[in-house]
């Protein structure tokens, strides 16, 4: 091995500022491959940001007014979820359905205070199985459990900008707050990594409908399914939007009387948009590797003929044509794996510090970290970089090394 | 054919020109035996470079026989060619032919490297050799640097550190002046004491008349093939010192 290093170096020394020029082709097509490759997957971490705090497979189901007369009844009926509904659900669906949750949520409900504070916030009601569903990172205490569902606590769980907003630095843990004068204990404080800056509070779901008048009542149901493939998630969808339907006596050709949104579906095709993104840069990378390769060989091959008489020399001594094709083929993966190695290095390089002044920028401005976020190529696209290099080295050696070893040594010897 | 290294019979070879076939060499017979020095002469275009060529197995023949060491050399693939030059034959070039960016150690160490021996070795036995032809202070010298008999003296050296059975010389004083002309000779005379066959193709008399052999080849056919009356052994043994 060292012996071959030797002989590569030995004769790359002779031409010194050519292997670099050629090198730099080849270094310039990795470092753009790098950087197309790092740039798509911030794209895709930007995307990625966008779905945390969601299950992956969950589904939102949510009622509006029917379009459609049918089994007489009028088109424009509102449809009503109902605790019904729930139970429906947890007894039809237990195989499919990992959690399912009814959310019960109250608008214009009154001013939420605490001491001198009050406030508008987001309010609702909503099951502990929510929390597998609507994923939000708990900051402070506990997130609702089934003792408050069942006994009717008065218990809320509060976003940090309510915190903020209400308890300025106080610990809000067991205190109070009166949401339309009736008193809820705050039990935790959550960080929702979707929706950081918005101002939420959960409180259990029975508790919000026996004291806000909500009867059996439910505005919307959440759940989150066992399947695996957009394929299983679509019928899990599809059965429970049928038996809704009959439920509410839907017309089977309204569309617009019952809406699901089907997040693994929508993150597929968001994944799908990305892996094309992905597949085009590595088109683009190898176009611009294969301008390098190009150019490598070239250069060998000119190199080659320059050696014809060297080649010779080597052969009457008895260089088998294997040794000549391995000369300069390694010669060739020599200085597209050196040079591609400063490519990579470079562009690595170049990723990790835009990486870090996006994050920078990102503490200040959580806008940023949804559409372009932590641009980095990992190992293993510096590893199938890496192969792409020697491939590239093979190839471009192939025909210079096909030349050489095609010299025979009298003609090489003749010419004097 | 117990003692002769090689053996040739009834050898044609001929090249294509375009669509004639130049018809180089007409039957040749020859016998050299182990420890011969032989001269093998001829005008320009009488076929001595072409019968060289293809003694060296750099070239293949069209018909007839050539028993190498008494191994039958038929078609064979370059690989196979390439080990028998390396293991029995040894080369030397009128131009001398060394590799211009490695120094003289590289240069006589080349043929082990393709014997697949280590760094350390071969240029261990590159200085042996070096320094029995008197050259070892010019060991880490580049070709360029040397004059024209050191450089033959290195392309000898290069020769001889695969021990080969043969030497072939192609013109091996052509590039030389007189008097480094008679001292390569006198080297090669000492390779030749050794027990190594030597062949030297030339067209000069006093080289030729330092070999007991001297074969006169005209349009592809041996005109003369007898012992050599003046030959002159080495005039001193000093230039070429075994140990």
């Amino acid at each position: 091995m060292f012996n071959a290093f030797q002989e590569i170096f030995s004769t790359l020394k002779q031409n010194k500022l050519r292997a670099i020029m050629t090198g730099f082709s080849v270094a310039w097509g990795i470092f753009m491959l790098i950087l197309l490759l790092g740039s798509g997957n911030g794209l895709q971490h930007g995307m990625e940001n966008n779905f945390r705090g969601t299950a992956k497979n969950a589904l939102w189901i949510w009622s509006r007014q029917t379009q459609v007369a049918h089994e007489g009844l009028q088109a424009g009926r509102r449809i009503q979820f109902t605790d019904e509904d729930y139970d429906m659900l947890v007894n039809q669906f237990n195989d499919d359905l990992s959690n399912i949750s009814g959310r019960f949520r109250l608008w214009g409900s009154g001013t939420v205070t605490y001491k001198n504070e009050y406030g508008d916030y987001d309010l609702e009601g909503v099951m502990p199985e929510f929390q597998h569903i609507q994923i939000v990172d708990m900051e402070q205490g506990r997130y609702l459990n089934k003792i408050d569902l069942e006994q009717f606590r008065k218990v809320a769980i509060i976003s940090v900008p309510v915190k903020k907003a209400l308890f300025k630095e106080e610990d809000p843990i067991g205190k109070y707050i009166h949401i339309d004068k009736v008193p809820f204990m705050v039990v935790g404080t959550f960080i929702n990594p979707e929706r950081r800056d918005d101002e939420q509070i959960y409180i259990p779901v029975k508790t919000a409908q026996r004291v806000f008048n909500g009867g059996n009542r439910l505005n919307q149901l959440a759940v989150s399914t066992n399947a695996l493939t957009v394929a299983e998630n679509k019928r899990v969808e599809e059965a429970i939007r049928s038996t809704l339907m009959k439920r509410h006596r839907i017309a089977p050709e309204d569309k617009q009387a019952l809406g699901i949104w089907n997040t693994l579906e929508h993150f597929k095709q968001a994944q799908g948009v990305f892996m094309g993104i992905r597949i085009f840069v590595w088109v683009i990378g190898i176009m611009t590797i294969i301008a390098g390769i190009v150019g490598v060989s070239n250069i060998m091959i000119i190199l080659v003929k320059e050696r014809t008489k060297e080649i010779g020399i080597r052969k009457a001594i008895g260089a088998t044509p294997w040794s000549v094709i391995r000369l300069v083929l390694s010669e060739s993966v020599f200085i597209t794996t050196l040079s591609g190695f400063f490519g990579l290095v470079a562009g690595m390089g170049l990723l990790a510090a835009v990486s870090m002044v996006l994050q920078n920028i990102a503490e200040g401005n959580p806008g940023i970290e949804r559409s372009f976020y932590n641009p980095t190529a990992d190992l293993s696209v510096a590893v199938s970089a890496l192969v792409v290099l020697i491939v590239a080295g093979l190839i471009a050696g192939y025909v210079p090394a096909r030349r050489a070893s095609g010299i025979k040594p009298i003609e090489a010897l003749h010419d004097e | 054919m117990s003692n002769s290294i090689i053996k040739v019979e009834g050898l044609h070879k001929s090249y294509r020109m375009g669509t004639s076939a130049l018809h180089v060499l007409k039957g040749i017979d020859l016998d050299i035996k182990a420890g011969e020095m032989v001269s093998i002469m001829g005008s320009s275009g009488s076929g001595k470079s072409t019968l060289l060529n293809i003694l060296g197995i750099l070239d293949g023949h069209d018909r007839g026989d050539y028993f190498l060491d008494n191994i039958k050399i038929q078609k064979m693939n370059e690989t196979q060619a390439a080990r028998f030059r390396n293991n029995y034959i040894g080369f030397i070039f009128q131009s001398f032919n060394l590799i211009s960016f490695k120094n003289a150690m590289e240069n006589v160490a080349l043929p082990l490297y393709y014997k697949n021996i280590s760094r350390k070795k071969r240029n261990q036995k590159a200085l042996e050799y070096l320094e029995r032809l008197g050259l070892k202070e010019w060991a880490n010298h580049l070709p360029s640097e040397l004059s024209g008999g050191q450089k033959q003296r290195i392309a000898i050296a290069r020769a001889l550190i695969s021990e080969p059975k043969v030497i072939l010389a192609d013109e091996p004083t052509g590039a030389l002046d007189t008097q480094t002309s008679y001292e390569v000779m006198d080297i090669l005379q000492e390779v030749n004491k050794m027990g190594i066959t030597v062949i030297i193709v030339t067209h000069e008399d006093d080289i030729a008349h330092r070999t007991q052999r001297i074969i006169r080849l005209r349009d592809g056919i041996i005109e003369m093939n007898k012992k050599n009356g003046h030959f002159q052994a080495a005039a001193s043994s000093e230039v070429f010192s075994t140990t």
